[in-house]
């Protein structure tokens, strides 16, 4: 017996238990620990369709920035849960339903259409294969300007990001580059012209001055 | 054997359930993001699986691409959850009626 459908079977049933564990948790906490678990074992299912360079950077990227930035979200904010989790109940059956229905209906136009008939299971690549290097191949040269684009949209991101959650607190001091720059000498220093007095003489004891 | 149809079906299991999330957690802004989240992953899959029994490696671009933006969408939607949260002092869908829509 094949190992493939052994790993695909364990690896779809823990990802549906973990998403709909996400769904039902009433702790949002754990709600996003499910979410990463549900990550994790969708990698591990695109490393059976030999996507190894996504799964990783479904891990790295997802698991690693935006669920951690999830995770950091959901614990700084002082969340009362109680008042969040009311209508879920109510909302239950009406989510169940439409729910059932959508799944019945794929499963109706998916499952004849897309078998083994239709879609052979391709040959696997060779162990040399590299996923990675494909990818890199087509995306610095067919999709350079959609990649170009990608840049300039995490870009507009951080950008974004920043100028939402950025205040200013009128109490806190902090330094105002322009002004440092236009700082001149004249401003700051002052010379200050004395006489010039003789030494005291010789012979007093310099332990007695000041 | 595994063939495209169990990835695709995975996938629409993976979907049903974000939209059920959406219709059960109506309230919670949190868990409504996670439910946006587990969508573009259903979404992924289906790419990814007909990348693979294609042998065309555009639907993984496709993927890559999705990442990016989903990337970008969580960062500048916790941004506006922060800030809001900062301003109103909760999360609550219901509570949230200042535009009075």
């Amino acid at each position: 017996m094949a190992i493939e459908p052994v790993l695909f079977y364990f690896f779809a049933i823990v990802l549906v238990a973990a998403s709909a564990a996400v769904i039902t948790v009433p702790n949002s906490v754990h709600a996003v620990l499910f979410l990463v678990l549900a990550f994790f074992t969708s990698a591990g299912l695109w490393l059976l369709l030999e996507a190894e360079f996504l799964a990783i950077t479904l891990v790295l990227v997802y698991v690693g920035a935006v669920m951690v930035l999830f995770l950091f979200v959901v614990m700084m904010l002082d969340i009362n849960v109680e008042p969040t989790r009311e209508g879920f109940i109510k909302n239950l059956p009406i989510g169940i339903i439409v729910a059932l229905i959508m799944m019945v209906e794929i499963v109706l136009v998916v499952w004849p259409n897309f078998g083994l008939q239709s879609y052979g299971a391709p040959v696997p690549h060779a162990a040399n294969y590299s996923n990675t290097k494909e990818l890199g191949y087509v995306l610095y040269t067919v999709y350079l300007y959609a990649f170009e684009l990608a840049a300039a949209i995490l870009l507009l991101a951080i950008v974004a990001a920043i100028m939402l959650t950025l205040r200013r607190r009128p109490n806190s001091k902090y330094q105002d580059p322009g002004q440092q720059v236009l700082a001149r000498k004249a401003d700051r220093l002052r010379i200050v012209k004395m006489e010039s007095s003789p030494r005291s003489a010789p012979g007093s004891n310099p332990g007695e001055e000041s | 054997m595994i063939s495209l149809s169990h990835f695709l079906v995975l996938g629409g299991i993976l979907f049903c359930l974000s939209v059920a999330g959406i219709f059960l957690n109506r309230k919670n802004v949190i868990i409504l993001l996670m439910s946006i989240e587990l969508m573009l992953l259903a979404v992924n899959m289906n790419f990814v699986a007909f990348a693979h029994f294609h042998g065309d490696t555009a639907g993984q671009i496709f993927v890559f691409f999705i990442l990016t933006v989903a990337a970008a969408e969580a960062a500048i939607g916790l941004a506006i959850l922060i800030t809001l949260f900062r301003n109103r002092r909760t999360i609550n869908v219901g509570e949230l009626d200042n535009l009075s829509g």
